[in-house]
C-alpha cells in the first residue's frame, strides 16, 4: 500500500517535472524571450545588460534550474503589463472564477438531476426523449456560441439581464463576492448557466442510466410491492442509489469547469483568472501565462493523485490488481 | 462477425450497411445537409457573389448594412455586411472552407498518427506500450481546451498551429481506441494463424489487425470532426486560432461580438448558424454510423 503511494506520488511528480520542462521550452526556448522581455527601443548594450540580468547568456539546462528553483519558491515572474508578480495576480482572480464554477456546478445538479431522472423514467415517451435531445444538443454545440445566444435572448433581446462584468461585490470573510447582492447574482446568472450547460448536459445522461438501471433491481419491485408512494420509491429509494455515481464524476468534473471557464468568462467579459489568461495571451504577457499554466497543471494533477489515494483506500480491488501485476 | 450466416455474407457489407444507415430519416437528413454544407464549401468561388479576401471588392461604405439590403454596387446582401462592407455570406461560405479543412484535417492526421501509435503499443506490448499509454492516459486526463490553448499559447497563432494543436488534441482517442481493439482482435484465431504462417510483423499488423480495428476508429472520427470543429471555432473566437486574414466561422462570430451588444445581430449570428448546423448535421451522421458499425447491437 504504502509502495502504491509512494510509486504514484512520484509519477505525478515526474508528470509536474514533464510539463514544467515543456511550458519552459515553449515559452523560453522557441523564439528568443528578449524581443518580448524588453522594450523594442532598447539599444545593444541594454540588450546585452537585459540578458545578463535575465540569466539568458547561461547554458538552457541552468537557465531551466534557475526557473525550477524560482518556481518552487512560488516565483513565477512578473506580469509585464501589470507590474506585479504573476502568481499573485491569478490568485486576485481566483474567487471570481470559483464563484463562477461553483454556481455553475449548482445549476447542473439541480437540474440535471430532475431531468435526468424523469429522461430515464419515461425513457420511451416523448418528453424523455425531448431532454435526451436537448441534451445532445447541449453536449454538441459549441459552448461560446451558447453564451453569445444567452446574451442575444436575454441581454440584446428582452433586455432582463446584463451582457458581461462582475457586477456588484461585498466582502465575505475578506473575499469579493458577488452572489450576495441583487446586481451581482443578475450578472452571475448568465455566465453560470452558459458554463452549466456542458455539465447539465453530463449529468442528465449519467443520472438517466443510472435510473434506467436501478429501476430494475429488486429491491426497487421490493419497495413497490410494500405499497410505497411512487414518491417515496423513486425520490428516496432511487435517488440515493442513482447519486453515488454521480457525484463521483461531478467531483471530478470540477478542474474541467475551471478549465471551461476561460470561454466562459472571456464571453461575458467576467474578471477571472480564465479572461486573464487570454488577456495575456494576447499581450504576450508571458509570465503570466507561464504561471497560469503551471498552477493549472499542478492542480490538475495534485486532484488526479488525491482521488487515485482516494479509490485506493476505498476500494480493495484496485490495491489487489496493483499487487498482482 | 462469426455469427453471420451464410445468406448475409453473400450480401456485400456495404450495402447492408447503407440500407440499415438509410433506415433512419435523421441520419439521411443530416448526410443531404452535410453534403449540401461540404458541396457549398468546396464551389464557394464559384457561387459567392463576392471574394471576401480581396479588399478590391470591397466597400467601406456598405459596412453593417441589415440583410437583404442593396449595396452601392447593385449588389444585394442577402445576410448583411460586416464592419469592412464584407458580404456575410461569402464570408461565410469562406469561413465554411477554413473550419472544415481545419476539422477534418487534424481528424485525418491525428486518425493515422493515433492509429499507428496504437496499433504498435498494442502488437509489441512492453516498455513502448507502456510508454505510450501513459502519455494517452496523461493527456486525457486534461480537458482538450486546456491543451490546445497550452499550444497555442506557446506556438502562437496560424492555420498550420492549430492543426497541430488540433492532432495533439485528439490522437489519444485513437490511440486508446486502436489499442483496445487490436488487443481483443489479436487474441483471436485468424491473427494466431497468420503468426504460425510466418507472415511478416508488417503484413499481419495492416493486412490483418487494421481492418479489424477500423470500424470503431470511424465512429470515432466521425464525432471527433465535429468536436475538431467546434473547438477550432472556439479558438479562434478567443482570438489564439486561426489569423485574421484567413478567417473561419469561429473568427467571423467574434468579430461581430461587439456589434452583437448594439443590435446587429447579423455578423455574428449567421456564421453561427452555418457552424452550428454543420456541427448538428455531423453528429447525426455519426450516430447513425455508430449504431450501423457496432456489431453488438447488430441482430
Amino acid at each position: 500500500m504504502l509502495a502504491y503511494l509512494i510509486r504514484r506520488a512520484m509519477q505525478a511528480a515526474v508528470a509536474v517535472l514533464v510539463m514544467a520542462v515543456l511550458v519552459f521550452l515553449g515559452v523560453y526556448a522557441v523564439g528568443d524571450p528578449v524581443d518580448i522581455l524588453i522594450s523594442p527601443e532598447a539599444d545593444l548594450a541594454e540588450i546585452e545588460e537585459a540578458r545578463r540580468r535575465l540569466g539568458l547568456d547561461r547554458p538552457l539546462i541552468e537557465q531551466f534550474g534557475i526557473f525550477l528553483a524560482n518556481a518552487l519558491r512560488g516565483d513565477l515572474g512578473r506580469s509585464f503589463v501589470h507590474n506585479e508578480p504573476a502568481l499573485r495576480l491569478i490568485l486576485e482572480r481566483l474567487p471570481a472564477t470559483l464563484e463562477l464554477a461553483v454556481a455553475a456546478m449548482a445549476i447542473a445538479i439541480l437540474l440535471g438531476i430532475p431531468l435526468g431522472m424523469l429522461a430515464g423514467l419515461r425513457h420511451d415517451r416523448p418528453s424523455g426523449k425531448a431532454i435526451m435531445a436537448g441534451s445532445i444538443l447541449g453536449f454538441s454545440l459549441p459552448n461560446f456560441w451558447q453564451g453569445l445566444m444567452l446574451i442575444m435572448l436575454f441581454a440584446v433581446i428582452l433586455g432582463w439581464l446584463p451582457a458581461g462584468g462582475r457586477g456588484e461585490t461585498v466582502p465575505l470573510f475578506g473575499v469579493e463576492v458577488s452572489f450576495l447582492t441583487l446586481n451581482g447574482l443578475q450578472h452571475l446568472l448568465l455566465p453560470a448557466v452558459n458554463l452549466a450547460i456542458f455539465k447539465t448536459a453530463l449529468v442528465i445522461r449519467l443520472t438517466r442510466a443510472g435510473t434506467r438501471e436501478v429501476m430494475l433491481q429488486d429491491y426497487v419491485k421490493f419497495a413497490r410491492a410494500k405499497g410505497l408512494s411512487e414518491r417515496r420509491v423513486v425520490l428516496v429509494h432511487m435517488l440515493k442509489n442513482i447519486l453515488i455515481p454521480v457525484v463521483t464524476v461531478l467531483g471530478l468534473e470540477f478542474g474541467s469547469v475551471v478549465a471551461f471557464a476561460v470561454v466562459t468568462e472571456t464571453v461575458f467579459a467576467w474578471p477571472g483568472m480564465g479572461k486573464l489568461l487570454i488577456d495575456s495571451i494576447l499581450n504576450l504577457d508571458r509570465p503570466v501565462v507561464v504561471a497560469y499554466l503551471m498552477l493549472i497543471v499542478l492542480v490538475f494533477i495534485l486532484v488526479n493523485f488525491l482521488v487515485d489515494v482516494l479509490y485506493t483506500l476505498l476500494d480493495p480491488r484496485v490495491r489487489l490488481a496493483e499487487r498482482h501485476g | 462477425m462469426s455469427g453471420l450466416s451464410v445468406e448475409a455474407r453473400a450480401e456485400s457489407p456495404l450495402r447492408r450497411l447503407v440500407a440499415e444507415f438509410v433506415d433512419s430519416p435523421s441520419a439521411v437528413a443530416g448526410a443531404v445537409v452535410l453534403v449540401l454544407i461540404l458541396a457549398a464549401a468546396l464551389f464557394a468561388p464559384w457561387i459567392t457573389p463576392q471574394n471576401p479576401y480581396d479588399l478590391a471588392q470591397l466597400d467601406i461604405l456598405d459596412g453593417n448594412l441589415p440583410p437583404g439590403s442593396a449595396g452601392l454596387s447593385g449588389l444585394t446582401y442577402w445576410l448583411g455586411t460586416d464592419d469592412q462592407g464584407r458580404d456575410m455570406l461569402s464570408a461565410i461560405l469562406y469561413g465554411l472552407r477554413i473550419s472544415l479543412a481545419v476539422g477534418a484535417g487534424s481528424t485525418l492526421i491525428a486518425l493515422v498518427v493515433g492509429s499507428a501509435l496504437g496499433l504498435a503499443a498494442a502488437y509489441y506490448g512492453g516498455r513502448f506500450e507502456g510508454l505510450v499509454m501513459r502519455i494517452v492516459d496523461l493527456q486525457l486526463s486534461f480537458p482538450a481546451i486546456l491543451v490546445a490553448l497550452i499550444l497555442l499559447a506557446i506556438l502562437g497563432r496560424g492555420v498550420d498551429k492549430v492543426l497541430i494543436a488540433l492532432v495533439t488534441v485528439q490522437w489519444a482517442y485513437y490511440a486508446r481506441t486502436v489499442r483496445g481493439a487490436a488487443l481483443v482482435e489479436g487474441a483471436k484465431e485468424y491473427v494466431e494463424a497468420a503468426r504460425c504462417l510466418a507472415l511478416p510483423d508488417r503484413r499481419i499488423l495492416f493486412r490483418h489487425l487494421l481492418p479489424n480495428c477500423l470500424p470503431p476508429v470511424i465512429v470515432v472520427a466521425t464525432v471527433q470532426v465535429a468536436n475538431a470543429i467546434a473547438l477550432e471555432a472556439t479558438l479562434s473566437f478567443l482570438g489564439v486560432g486561426v489569423p485574421i486574414t484567413e478567417p473561419s466561422l469561429g473568427l467571423l462570430i467574434a468579430n461581430g461580438y461587439e456589434y452583437l451588444l448594439s443590435g446587429q445581430y447579423w455578423i455574428s449570428f449567421f456564421p453561427g448558424v452555418a457552424l452550428v448546423v454543420t456541427i448538428v448535421a455531423i453528429n447525426l451522421v455519426g450516430d447513425r454510423l455508430r449504431d450501423v458499425l457496432n456489431p453488438r447491437l447488430q441482430r
